[in-house]
């Protein structure tokens, strides 16, 4: 039987929330077929992948650990998103604020003092906020695409990074390694127990989805803003001015960027290197399009492929099997959720007659 | 003398894979899409090629298998693109995603054991001129065929009728399709002949250039590539040159020193992200003569009406 592609008369608001779950299971039962031809049982990888890692309290708490950065960056990005909006450059603003962050942390005079945290909160957003707005003031002013230049810019930050913690900000007792010093302990989030490694920059996360929801559903700039990204020509008809949506789309994702990298190094990390982030900033742009550019969805979403890096590391220790399946989850992940979202749109019905020599 | 050999040859052979990369993609674009994926299939035919070559068959094959994968790759984004009308920016960025990682399982069992490099041709007498030999006559043979490549697409492009149905569909889907031209088949072909490009950048890099595998070694290449294509405002020639620039940047890194440069390395391996952000920036201002020859219909979804 042949089927042809039909255009549904309205959205189907069906498929608009089982897309995200099509997509999981395409991608389960695709990863499956991958790891029994990695010679390994799909099933028993499944559950040592998605399964095992959240059978530990610890496992519960990392799992939130990294579901945080995801989620607070995801926020950030979707609000740009939803406005066309290109912020591809997540990851550099990342290292931007934890670099930025870790600077006071290390300097301040008074390391025992209790501003130190919220200084260290406000210098991370700020970095992260100028990396952005390099990209912004470029795309507002000079219409210079904001992919490109946000990603040139990530390379610089990593560049960046690297060139600080291999020279001025080695730590001088750190037996050479390319790493600074810890940070003071009034630089770290509280511990909600001792036992585990989840912090309360946890609750930063929380307040962001709020007023991410807030934004984008309740607010008046945030609705011109969807407005601008869905249909460009109402917009301007309507006289919102397309400017301001680049410089908040950029500002926003990029200052909650720059927290989410200060919140790693005031964290888990507790100090910088080399390499600070497994790639959050690119994983949040999959959390955001995964949960449809909704504050609800982002949490699920940052969950989900939080899941995929705990998983990742599982299975590597557990089975050997190499950690970078998870940029290949991730991958597939977007994909499935990208064809699927097809069929909010559209649907598949046997055709009629089928045709002679296939071309139409 | 010497140093200037050293930095002439060092810059042709580094615009190499940006040539491959970024020529692919015009055609891509001249026929109204665009894919943000360069920079997975550059990794996928780079970790291929390497695959290939470390399986002890010849380099030619391994050329040929890295170019293969970058089609291959090509029509993950092409499904998503032409058939279910995705979001071409989105599309794009999930090749990105999954060819490093499927580039990174297939690398992990190399670890960084150098390959049997792509060697340099001797040809006979041109290669012994001295100073003219190894300035012209000194490069393996894909530095070559990157010359033939953009030869042959500047020829398609603007003289053949082909070329001219390309551009036409990047102008106008719905009136090429009018005519009666199949249009999403030509945009799948111009999608799989920039993977098999991009793929072969990619190899350029891990055969010839590096030559080892390393985890994420095109360290942006794909993207610069990219940003090429809109420096070139869409033409051949500029692709060419806009490459030899970003080529002189990553030779000043390695022969900064003998330069006297005494910055830190990270600073100058930092100058063509730089320079690509300059050279962006130049260009856009310059908005008329970038309209001229954008292609029209770039990025928007077409669905043939039924």
């Amino acid at each position: 039987m042949r089927f042809q592609i039909e255009r549904r008369a309205e959205p189907s608001s069906f498929m608009r929330f089982g897309a995200p779950v099509y997509a999981t299971f395409s991608t389960l039962v695709v990863s499956s077929i991958m790891f029994a031809l990695l010679g390994h049982n799909p099933a028993d990888t499944l559950f040592a992948f998605f399964i095992t890692p959240l059978m530990t309290i610890n496992g519960i708490s990392e799992w939130l650990l990294k579901a945080s950065p995801l989620i607070l960056i995801g926020c950030g990005l979707a609000i740009g998103f939803r406005a066309n909006v290109w912020n591809i450059g997540a990851e550099g603003q990342l290292v931007i604020g934890a670099v930025c962050a870790s600077g006071v942390g290390l300097f301040y005079p008074a390391p025992e003092s209790t501003l130190l945290l919220p200084l260290m909160v406000i210098a991370g957003m700020a970095g992260g906020m100028v990396w952005a707005a390099i990209p912004a003031f470029l795309r507002a002013r000079m219409n210079t695409n904001e992919i490109l230049v946000t990603l040139m810019m990530t390379y610089i930050a990593t560049l960046l990074l690297s060139l600080l913690v291999h020279g001025p900000w080695r730590d001088p007792d750190g037996y050479n390694y390319p790493q600074t010093a810890l940070l003071p302990d009034a630089a770290m989030f509280e511990l909600f127990d001792p036992m585990y490694r989840l912090n309360t920059s946890i609750l930063i996360t929380v307040v962001a989805v709020f007023a991410m929801w807030f934004f984008t559903e309740r607010s008046f700039f945030g609705y011109k803003m969807s407005v601008g990204g869905a249909a460009p020509l109402a917009a301007r008809y309507a006289g919102f001015k397309q400017s301001r949506s680049i410089w908040v789309g950029l500002l926003i994702s990029g200052g909650l960027a720059g927290i989410a990298g200060m919140a790693e190094a005031a964290g888990p990390l507790g100090q910088l290197s080399a390499q600070i982030s497994p790639g959050y900033g690119f994983a949040a742009i999959i959390v955001a399009f995964i949960g449809r550019l909704h504050a609800v969805g982002i949490v699920l979403g940052g969950l989900l492929l939080s899941l995929l890096y705990l998983g990742g590391e599982a299975v590597q220790l557990s089975l050997g099997l190499p950690s970078a399946l998870t940029s290949i989850f991730q991958g597939m992940l977007l994909f499935f959720l990208l064809a699927s979202d097809f069929l909010i749109f559209y649907r598949f019905t046997p055709s009629p007659k089928p045709t002679k020599g296939g071309v139409t | 003398m010497d140093l200037f050999i050293a930095i002439f040859t060092g810059t042709i052979i580094a615009a190499t894979p940006l040539i491959f990369a970024a020529l692919g993609e015009l055609v891509v674009e001249k026929s109204g899409v665009l894919n943000l994926g360069i920079e997975g299939m550059m990794l996928v035919g780079a970790a291929v090629g390497v695959w290939v070559s470390y399986a002890g068959l010849p380099m030619p094959l391994a050329i040929m298998s890295a170019a293969a994968a970058g089609a291959l790759a090509s029509l993950l984004f092409g499904v998503l693109a032409l058939t279910f009308l995705t979001n071409q920016y989105a599309a794009g960025l999930s090749l990105t995603i999954f060819g490093t990682g499927v580039s990174a399982v297939i690398g992990k069992g190399f670890g960084s054991a150098p390959i049997d490099a792509l060697i340099p041709l001797e040809i006979p007498f041109l290669t012994e001129i001295p100073v003219i030999g190894p300035l012209f006559f000194n490069y393996d043979p894909l530095v070559y065929f990157s010359f033939i490549m953009f030869g042959l697409i500047s020829w398609f492009l603007y003289k053949t009728k082909a070329g001219l149905v390309v551009r036409t569909i990047g102008e106008s889907p719905e009136s090429s399709h009018a005519i009666g031209y199949p249009v999403i088949k030509i945009r799948y072909l111009a999608v799989m002949f920039g993977g098999a490009m991009a793929g072969l950048g990619g190899a350029y890099l891990s055969l010839a250039y590096t030559p080892l595998w390393v985890e994420n070694m095109t360290a942006g290449k794909g993207w610069i590539s990219l940003a090429l294509v809109v420096f070139a405002a869409w033409r051949p020639a500029r692709i060419l040159f806009g490459a030899w620039l970003f080529g002189s940047m990553t030779i000043l890194q390695l022969q900064g020193q003998a330069l006297g440069i005494s910055l830190p390395s990270e600073v100058l391996s930092s100058l063509p992200y730089i320079a690509t952000i300059v050279v962006l920036v130049v260009i856009s201002k310059n908005w008329q003569f970038l309209a001229l020859n954008f292609p029209t219909s770039l990025a928007k979804p077409f669905r043939p009406a039924e």
